[in-house]
Order: structure tokens, then sequence, then C-alpha cells
């Protein structure tokens, strides 16, 4: 790897990409944003608690690697996870109900935003400390290759994509995963999702090398940084990845550029990002920008543009409804689900 | 029928499980081409190879996490700890992930997941490498947690831990491994939630697990001789605590006494106190008596770590004492 830094243009993939795939890219953006100013609504409107951690903002990240995936292959996330599920293919109310706490949430109401799993979506978690999900998701990966050298099973591996932020980045469960997904050759795509701030601590105050994927080098494996504003752009490395993850050469380590429009959680004030950093990467909005290239290259017009603002509208409408109609967790299901006899 | 050594018998255990289920494997720091550092797993890589008998780098928090991410999709880990003092650098994904990620989940997830290798006070292996945890991970949601004492129990306890859904963390014992018995031929298997009767008795009821149990036995030997008649039980089940085997025994005799390896403090005993006092309280005699080790860390000299842990003629001792009042 040479030592520039190289962000791919869009420009190529818009061409090799067919207009339905745009649109659905353009749509999952949509739903994750949506989907996210309405948890904001809801939790002032008192209908959920706790930490609440909105993705708004880095839509590219989650729309660009999750949608080049199958059904079979799994997610495995942070606190910061509604908008992964939702690429992922979890309905919008169950994650909508679990956020209100319902028993009809995805982890029937014992989770809530930190902890969105389905296992029927591959979608293995929802993980409150940072870097505790990496391991998950090595184990994810180990079981791929076993399930196809050991169980014999002759479909194409499936690919484990694990998400966290640049402050996870120095934990040692971050470095630890590296070293034994490349010894094992595990196709694992690891996902930065660098948006600079871990809380309130810059990227740059604890990061001795803050550049990275530029660590991935020591444990041999690829590091690529992408514009984490561009969802062709991170489909693309994407795709490389997935690629070199199923025809077994092992795991990639993505770097996406990316930034929070919102504080840490919806309890963070916000107070330290200076408001010509914000502004700046609002400019950038990825949803915006995405929207723009559909129109300069004639894929979206304003009929179909209203449709899917339409459509996800309603989705998301339907999923309050729905959250908010469904019944709580009973006490007397208090113990259920801490042991598997407990069904 | 020759004798089998206990490392042999937990080897024979992980074996038969493995040959019979192709999505057991293990996993752990020399597992593999060393065999186990207490040869629990010898041979085992030179059969099932790389992948079913997995050799980590020195990375627990990370491999077990790793063995958790295995489970909830469909593979059932065996994890090794070296000795399971190292596994207080797992303690976030034991405590977090394998504990309480089903229950978090909602009930989406199972984790078929079993943990198991040496601890307990050694002979002078200093204090890191001698450590008590059974009560550390005792109050964590969502483990059980057992403790095997003979050859016989640990194969039996072992089989039915793979066998399990849930987490199960089995705590042998770095003394314990060169024990020797004879094994049934036929395949077998031992519950994990309930107490083992060794001695049958109707004056004292002494409830002890792992190597407590040989010293409780020595005493035993010594007290049968004075005419004393103690039932003995061995918990097996650290969690939950088969609280009803202990009821049976004070409807007869009335008093209890605990003898464990853990610390005084917030140790097995103690949880065990505070579940008689809950429900068994009318069947005392006499305040319940707890043996444990010493509120320190395991000293290096010989003389100290002695002093550390009960021995017989301390059981012998607090027996009389009992009994007398």
């Amino acid at each position: 790897m040479n030592d520039k830094i190289v962000l791919p243009s869009t420009l190529s993939s818009i061409n090799n990409t067919s207009s339905d795939t745009l649109l659905m890219l353009y749509k999952d953006m949509l739903l994750g944003r949506s989907f996210e100013n309405m948890c904001a609504q809801m939790y002032y409107r008192g209908k959920m608690f706790g930490f609440v951690h909105l993705y708004n903002g880095q839509e590219a990240v989650s729309t660009g690697v999750i949608k080049c995936l199958n059904n079979t292959d799994y997610v495995c996330s942070t606190y910061r996870d509604h908008v992964h599920a939702l690429s992922k293919g979890v309905p919008a109310n169950l994650i909508m109900a679990e956020l209100f706490g319902k028993e009809t949430g995805c982890s029937h109401g014992r989770g809530g935003s930190m902890h969105i799993f389905s296992a029927k979506h591959n979608f293995l978690g929802g993980f409150a400390f940072i870097g505790e999900g990496i391991p998950i998701a090595t184990g994810a990966a180990f079981q791929s290759i076993y399930r196809s050298h050991v169980l014999q099973d002759t479909n194409e591996l499936r690919v484990t994509a694990c998400f966290f932020g640049d402050g996870t980045t120095n934990n040692g469960q971050f470095f630890e995963c590296l070293n034994m997904s490349v010894l094992w050759k595990l196709p694992i795509i690891f996902v930065v999702e660098n948006n600079q701030w871990a809380i309130g601590m810059a990227h740059h105050r604890s990061s001795s090398s803050p550049e990275i994927h530029k660590k991935a080098k020591a444990f041999g494996l690829p590091g690529i940084e992408v514009d984490g504003m561009d969802v062709l752009a991170i489909r693309n490395v994407t795709q490389q990845a997935i690629k070199r993850a199923r025809s077994g050469e092992g795991p990639t380590l993505i770097e996406a550029l990316t930034y929070r429009f919102r504080g840490h959680s919806l309890a963070d004030p916000d107070e330290l990002r200076s408001s010509q950093e914000k502004d700046a990467w609002l400019a950038r909005d990825p949803i915006k920008y995405f929207k723009n290239c559909l129109s300069v290259n004639s894929i979206i017009d304003d009929n179909l543009l209203n449709k899917i603002h339409t459509d996800v509208k309603a989705d998301i409408d339907q999923a309050v409804s729905f959250a908010l109609s469904s019944p709580e967790p009973q006490i007397k299901d208090l113990k259920r689900y801490l042991f598997v006899e407990d069904t | 029928m020759s004798k089998v050594f206990m490392f042999d018998a937990l080897r024979e255990a992980t074996n038969e499980e493995m040959e019979k289920d192709a999505s057991v494997f293990v996993l752990g720091e020399d597992v593999g081409h060393y065999g186990g550092s207490y040869k629990v797993t010898k041979d085992l890589h030179a059969k099932y190879g790389d992948l079913r008998v997995l050799d980590t780098p020195i990375a627990e928090n990370s491999f077990m996490g790793m063995a958790v991410g295995a489970a909830i999709t469909g593979l059932r880990p065996i994890v090794e700890g070296m000795n399971m003092s190292f596994l207080l650098l797992a303690f976030n994904q034991i405590s977090n992930n394998a504990g309480m990620l089903r229950y978090t989940s909602g009930g989406n997830f199972k984790i078929p997941i079993v943990i198991r290798g040496p601890g307990g006070v050694g002979k002078q292996l200093g204090a890191e490498h001698s450590q008590r945890l059974e009560a550390y991970f005792q109050a964590i949601p969502g483990l059980k947690i057992i403790a095997c004492s003979t050859p016989y129990n640990a194969k039996g306890l072992l089989k039915s831990a793979i066998r399990d859904d849930n987490p199960v963390i089995l705590f042998e014992h770095v003394l314990l491994y060169n024990l020797k018995e004879e094994l049934p031929k036929l395949e077998y298997f031992l519950p994990l939630d309930k107490a083992e009767i060794v001695r049958t008795g109707n004056q004292v009821t002494i409830v002890t697990y792992s190597r407590m149990r040989h010293h409780v036995m020595e005493a035993v030997d010594t007290l049968i001789q004075e005419d004393y008649d103690p039932e003995v039980i061995d918990l097996i089940s650290l969690k939950p605590i088969d609280i009803a085997s202990i009821r049976k025994s004070l409807i007869k005799t009335h008093k209890l006494m605990i003898v464990e390896e853990c610390m005084k403090t917030g140790g097995i005993a103690a949880e065990i106190i505070a579940q008689v006092n809950d429900s068994l309280f009318d069947y005392l005699d006499a305040p319940v008596v707890r043996l444990s080790s010493q509120d320190i860390p395991t000293p290096y000299n010989g003389t100290l770590e002695k002093a550390t842990v009960i021995h017989p003629h301390q059981i012998i001792d607090s027996v009389r004492k009992l009994v007398a009042i």
C-alpha cells in the first residue's frame, strides 16, 4: 500500500449501478435519517428513555456497507445501532417498539436503544461498551470458516461487517481482533466510522497515530480510507472487501471519514464542537449529496423523489403507531430469557 | 477396569462430545500443539485439527468474546482458561456477553459456551496463579457455575455442560488433576444443578466443593473414629445452589458447616448462609459455621500458603465445637 490518501470518486460507480439499486440506496439513507429524527421527537415527548445515540450524518456508511451484504451475512454494531439495523432489514416498527420498551420490540423491550438484536436478520447487536462487539463479530466470522471447513457447508462464506468508532480504535479488543482475523483469514470487514469525536474527546487528542487505516498494515490486512459521506465510494470499497473475504483471503479495515450531525447522545449538549466544523460537515450531507448526483445524472425525477419521501414517512409513522399501540412486557416475565429453559 | 486421571476424564468427556457433535470445538492458549497446560486436550489437536482445537494468541477478553460470537451463530465452544485467573481479563465478555447477552436480546440468541480450566490454591504458585474466583463470577446473571472434585464427576459434568445450551463455567482445581478413579464404561451424564451426597449422616451437615471436599473427607475419617456422624454434601453446583439437598440434610441434622476455598468475604458460603436464613432458618439449632480461606492474596511461602486455606484439623475442631452446641 502506498502512503497517499486516495478517495474513490463516485462518477464511475454511478454508471455501473442500476437505477433500481441507486434508488434503493437513496431510500435506505432517507429511512435512516427519518427514523433518527423521529427518535429525537419521541425522546423529547417522553416515549423513549435513557441513552439514545443518533446516527444523523453517517447514513452513507450504513447504507454503503450493509446494502452490499446478503441476508445470510452478519452485521455487528455498537450503541449507535438503529440505522445499521434498519439497513440490515430489521423492520422499523420492531426497532421503534424496542426503543419504546415494548414487548413487541426486537429485543422484547429488554435491550433498548443500545441493544438492538435480531437473530432472524443476522444482526448481532447492539453493545454498550465500546469494543465489546468486535470479538463477537470475530466469532461470527470464525463460525463462517468453521462452517465451511469443518461442517462441510458448500455455500459461499458468510461475511461479517463490524462497525465501531474512532475512539474504539485505541482499545485492546480492536488490535487483538485485527490480529486473530488475519491469523485465521476470517471473512470480516472492520468498518471504522471515524466521526472524529468520542463523546467530547477529539480523535487527535486520544490517538498518537490518527490515521486509523494505516494501523492495519501492522497486522497484515489492507486498510482503506474512504469518504464517509459518499455512499457509492463506500459501496465500492466494501464490494472489494467482500470479494476478498468470500474468497478466503481474510479481513479488510475500512476507515470511513464521516461526521455525526447531532451530539454523542440525546443527553449530550454538544458544546465542544465548533459551529464552523459542524457547518462544514453539514454542507456535505450524504443524502443531499447523493440526491444531487441522482438528479444531475437524471436517475431521479420529482415524482419518484416525492414517492420515496412519502413511502419513508409512511414507514416511520407506521412504526410509531405500532410502537405506541404495542403492549408493555409483563412483570411475570421479568426472569424470562435468562436461560434457554426460561422460554 | 483401569483407573483414570481427572485430566484424562476431562479429555474423554471433551473427545466424546466432539465426536458426536461437529459444532463442538475447543479454544484457548496452548490447547492444541501443547495439549493444554494440564494435558486436558492432549492429542485432540492431532485428531481434530486446527479449527476444532484452536490455539489462540494471548488475548483472553477477545477470544472469550470470539467464543460468544461463535456460540450465538451456531457453534458450541469450550474455552479453556490456561489458569482460571487469566479469565479476569475476560471479565467484560463473560459478564456482559456470556452472562447477559441472551436476556438483553430478549432471547434472540442462545450462548452454549463452556468455560473451563484450573484454578484454586496450588503449591506455591504465587498470588496471581493461586486465585479463588468462583465468588467473583457468582453474582453475574445468566451464568451456571459448577465445580468438579473427582474424575467421575468431572467427566459427567463436563459432558452435561457441553450439552447445555447456556453458558457454564466449570472450575477445576490445580491439585486435583492427578486424582485417579475407575470410570463407567457406558456413557453417563451428571446434572449441572444437583449436589452430590458424599457421605450420609445424621449429626451435622458439612457442605463443601472442589479440593475442600477431600480435606473434609480426610477430617471425616478421624471424626468417624470418634463416633461422629457427619453428612457430607459436595455442592457441585455453585450457581444455582442446590438448596433442596441442603434442606433434606438439615431436616435430619439441624447443624450446618460450610467448608470452602474461596475467600470468606462475599464467598459461596456467604451466599448459602443467606439462602439458609431465607428459607431454612427454623431447622437450625445453631448458627451456620463457615470455614473459608483468608481474605489475603495467596502468599508464596509454603507455611503461609498453607495457613491461607482450610485443612482437616480445622474442620475436625469445628465439627467438635458445632456438635457440642
